[in-house]
């Protein structure tokens, strides 16, 4: 049972095959086996098997959604009231939210079970995992490899079959380039579609909430439940809901896959270009046409990324000064030394950096050069795309560089790890919907990702070019050894 | 001020809009509570939590905008300005920086008989930041985030001003416009209105400005004049003893009345404003501002003139009369009610009217003599039931026991006498009892003629007629 996907479980529970305490049960003693992993931050047996019953009566009353009993596990980036909300970091140890965030609330509504929460890089700034407060987590397909990041205890918890799905975000690629690493389906909306209500926010204007599971039938699923308008998010978008599985069954016969060329060049591991050109070309056996288009302006999205993504978490993270909540240092001699000394001990040193780089980037002088020139950038940026998808549908391509890189092998130097998000940033920073779909192995048997994008408002297309994929091949179907 | 050199005023106020609810939360904004009750998840800037715009703020700076005849931004943008304090939950405050809400505009005020206008540069949202509370807690200090969040325009002039009158009248020009039109309760003392003043001097006839030092917080009309002058006389004795005025930031003293340094610009915080990545740009479309027109009260100024023209007051009467919505409004209900002369409604409104009021510390919406009340005794004075003098009696007894102007007299007997053989019959026994005035006034003293009528008035305890006293007598003495 453990190794179904979400539909499958669907399908058990509506069938009464199984019960949500008996799923629950079965995934919070996998969790206890596989403790070394260290995917989850906090769980809360009582809680879980509590919300498990609570589904179990849903269903019993004939109020059950197609999700209700299925397990999640949620990133700790989001707020939970019946969980300790940490970030992954010192300054956050133990803090208890007073209200859910909304994709937590909104899959709880649905009656998705909570097994806990996830590891995560520190406040969501990281391409490994290696930033958070709480220790590495290990990559199920090989235990020297990184799990990839920021979203790392979601991909591993997925991976490693932990969980049938967990919750991610994705700032510059923190969906895409773990799912990809892990092997797994993951996918981030367009902007503005998933609340950012109870986000513990990094960098605003490019956070956005999304899923990792097995397969894309399955996010499609989970984001009939999980997406929609919030009036607590000013960022929100208002439209109305829709439903995310209508293009499951659309052939991809005549669909026009935009390759952009800056994606295949330079830099781009054999392993990983051979696994992707497969996948490509698997695509134009099932009738697709494959165009090459060009993104020039995609090499500059890590240096407008480093820019306008620690600037806004710089402003963010003001708020962990020690006064209200979170970490406080035990001596200091006045305010500004409680502020200081809080946060130098609260915070984690990749955080620090990118308040350091904020800080500057925004200073008076400094402004128009850097926060305001990235934003033109950017600008440039999401207009190539607007005249790439009059080419094309969806963009595909490479989700990273290489397969998943060894502990400490990038951890020295931080730019060389910036540089994982090379191909993930340029839709972050348009807003664009994108995904990174299991596409077969690379070097050390570590898997590969294919990265689907499509134009804003198009994950229920993208979820089905990703869905005809995932029907001819099995790569998603794929598990590490020894966790059965 | 020394006679060879000029001041120069720019002042930057803060006014709390009256909403009921925070800029960027649904928390009450209501003064007086105890601390932290009204400080939700998001004033209390707890992880994971967004602002979202409260369009009644929005409302009360298009109100402004219209109001003192300024562009209202089609588009503007709230940005952050980051710094770190205890009360400052966030880390930032969320305010305008490039681009703000209301854009020029002018107010124009009235010293010493002139009109001046001042210009404005800008107006734009904020939010208002907590309290530290330092004292009973022991070594330690208290924050009270209630404040955090309320909405506040922040108004700010060019350098305009060339006294601290002009200062002084500008502050109460626009203090009295924004609670006119409702958009700020006005209370100084709860920090609803205050004044940062941004002081410099030059010698006369020099173009350049001075350097200059903003005073920061000035939360009375009186405060902002001690605090400019004390400023004035500093700068000048500074400057006249061979040193310069350094570029500040000031904090006036009241209890010494006196300005010291907050810090030097030298140490200014560099605030790095950038757009708020939570907020979409506040988009204000032509539709929304016709509607807030559509929904303005009449400004000052317009019923200034229209009372003039309309009611055919003087100037010094329509001014008085429009010195707040309360008063205006209740003039005119009154005219209407008694359906006569306005300027006797006017003498009326600014004289008992307002005299008890101030007595009362009451605004007139509150007065216990309404307008339909007071025109109900204008009436009685119109149509010769009682005289002016009796009329002040009824009045006082409507303020303090209420009922209508007819009921008063006739429970108290106060009809003026107008039967000609009763004042007659007065008027023989005033002149019986008083051979020595009489005498008088033959003898050429016009003076004791005066005396003849008030002996008759008081004879009829004030109830007779004065027009008929005065010709009866005048009869009786010629005959």
């Amino acid at each position: 049972m453990f190794e179904k996907s979400v539909a499958e479980l669907s399908r058990a529970l509506g069938s009464g095959e199984v019960s949500a305490v008996e799923l629950a049960q079965l995934f919070l003693a996998r969790i206890e086996r596989f403790r070394a992993f260290n995917a989850f931050l906090d769980m809360r047996p009582e809680v879980t098997l509590a919300q498990a019953r609570a589904a179990d009566r849903m269903r019993a009353e004939g109020r059950a959604t197609p999700l209700t009993g299925v397990p999640v596990a949620h990133k700790d980036i989001f707020v939970t009231r019946d969980f300790a909300s940490t970030a992954a970091s010192k300054m956050l140890a133990g803090y208890m939210s007073p209200f859910d965030a909304a994709v937590v609330e909104n899959m709880a509504r649905a009656g998705m079970v909570t097994l806990g929460k996830v590891n995560c890089d520190e406040f969501a700034m990281g391409s490994s995992n290696e930033n958070s407060a709480y220790g590495n987590v290990a990559n199920p397909w090989n235990p020297g490899a990184v799990p990839g990041g920021s979203s790392g205890g979601s991909a591993t918890a997925v991976a490693a079959r932990l969980a049938p799905a967990a919750t991610a975000t994705d700032t510059g690629g923190s969906i895409r380039e773990p799912a990809a690493f892990s092997g797994i389906t993951g996918i981030k909306p367009t902007y503005g579609r998933a609340s950012r209500w109870g986000m513990i926010a990094f960098a605003s204007s490019l956070d956005q909430a999304g899923i990792m599971t097995q397969s894309a039938e399955d996010a499609a699923l989970i984001f009939n439940a999980m997406l929609g308008f919030d009036p607590r998010d000013s960022t929100s978008i208002e439209r109305a809901s829709e439903d995310y599985t209508r293009d499951l069954a659309m052939p991809v016969k005549g669909l026009r896959i935009g390759m952009p060329k800056e994606f295949f060049g330079k830099g781009l591991k054999p392993d990983v270009e051979a696994a992707v050109r497969a996948a490509l070309a698997e695509y134009e056996r099932m009738g697709a046409h494959l165009v090459e288009i060009s993104l020039p302006n995609a090499e500059l999205g890590i240096p407008v990324y480093y820019v306008i993504a620690p600037a806004e978490c710089s402003s963010n993270l003001s708020r962990f000064d020690g006064v209200r909540y979170g970490h406080r240092a035990s001596e200091y001699r006045d305010l500004a030394d409680m502020i200081k000394k809080s946060r130098a001990e609260g915070f984690g040193p990749e955080p620090k950096r990118r308040i350091l780089i904020g800080t500057y980037v925004l200073s008076h002088g400094y402004y128009d050069a850097y926060y305001l020139q990235a934003q033109k950038v950017r600008r440039l940026i999401a207009d190539e795309f607007q005249r790439a998808f009059r080419e094309c549908d969806v963009i595909a391509g490479p989700v990273t560089t290489s397969v998943a890189f060894g502990f400490g092998e990038k951890a020295a130097d931080p730019v060389e790890m910036y540089l994982s998000d090379l191909y993930t940033i340029p839709g972050s920073l348009a807003g664009l919907p994108g995904m990174s779909i299991p596409c077969g192995f690379g070097d050390r048997g570590l898997p590969v990702g294919l990265q689907l994008t499509a134009n804003y408002f198009e994950e229920a297309r993208l979820l089905g070019v990703a869905h005809r994929y995932q029907q001819a091949t099995d790569w998603h179907r794929r598990m590490p050894g020894g966790i059965a | 001020m020394r006679a060879d050199w000029e001041v120069v005023i720019g002042l930057e106020t803060h006014a709390q809009l009256a909403t009921k609810s925070k800029i960027f939360s649904g928390s009450s904004t209501r003064f007086g509570a105890l601390p932290n009750v009204q400080a939700s998840a998001i004033d209390l800037a707890l992880p994971g939590v967004l602002p979202v715009l409260n369009a009644g703020a929005v409302e009360c700076a298009i109100k402004f905008g219209l109001a003192v005849g300024a562009k209202v931004a089609e588009r503007s943008i709230f940005a952050r300005k980051n710094y770190f304090y205890p009360d400052l939950p966030k880390g930032y405050q969320i305010s305008q920086y490039e681009i703000p809400v209301v854009q020029g505009g002018s107010v124009t005020i009235h010293v010493d008989g002139v009109d001046k206008t001042v210009q404005l540069t800008r107006a734009h949202l904020e939010e208002d930041a907590g309290k530290s509370l330092h004292e009973d807690y022991h070594g330690m200090s208290g924050i009270d985030l209630n404040r955090a969040g309320t909405p506040l325009l922040e108004i700010v002039t060019e350098p305009d001003m060339r006294s601290s009158a002009e200062a002084v009248a500008y502050a109460k020009a626009l203090h009295s416009l924004v609670v006119w039109l409702g958009i700020c309760d006005g209370n100084m003392q709860e920090g609803s209105f205050r004044c940062d003043a941004n002081v410099s001097v030059r010698p006369k006839g020099r173009k350049e400005f001075g350097t200059r030092c903003e005073i920061k917080n000035l939360n009375s009309f009186r405060f902002l004049e001690q605090a400019i002058e004390h400023e004035i006389t500093r700068q000048i004795d500074l400057i006249e003893d061979g040193g310069r005025v350094v570029q500040e930031t000031r904090l006036y003293d009241p209890d010494r009345n006196e300005t010291r340094s907050m810090r030097s610009k030298e140490d200014a915080m560099d605030y790095r404003y950038f757009p708020d990545p939570d907020l979409l740009p506040l988009e204000i479309t032509a539709d929304a501002v016709a509607r807030v027109r559509a929904g303005m009260p009449e400004l000052p100024q317009a019923m200034r003139a229209r009372f003039e023209a309309q009611y055919g007051l003087p100037a010094y009467d329509a001014a008085t009369l429009t010195a707040s919505r309360g008063l205006a409004g209740y003039f005119e209900a009154a005219v209407a009610a008694f359906g006569g002369d306005a300027k006797l409604v006017s003498n009326w409104v600014m004289g008992d009217l307002l005299g008890r009021l101030h007595e009362a510390d009451l605004g007139a919406d509150a007065a216990p003599v309404t307008p339909a009340m007071l025109g109900g005794l204008l009436k009685r004075i119109a149509d010769g039931t009682i005289s002016g003098k009796i009329a002040k009696e009824v009045f006082a007894t409507l303020w303090v026991e209420g009922g209508s102007a007819d009921t008063v007299i006739e429970a108290k007997g106060l009809r003026q006498i107008s039967d000609s053989g009763a004042i007659e019959k007065i008027v023989d026994e005033v002149l019986a009892a008083n051979p020595k005035s009489v005498e008088e006034f033959r003898a050429g003293k016009d003076k004791a003629f005066n005396a003849l009528v008030g002996q008759a008035m008081k004879a009829s305890r004030g109830k007779a007629n004065p027009t008929q006293v005065n010709e009866i007598l005048k009869r009786k003495l010629a005959g």
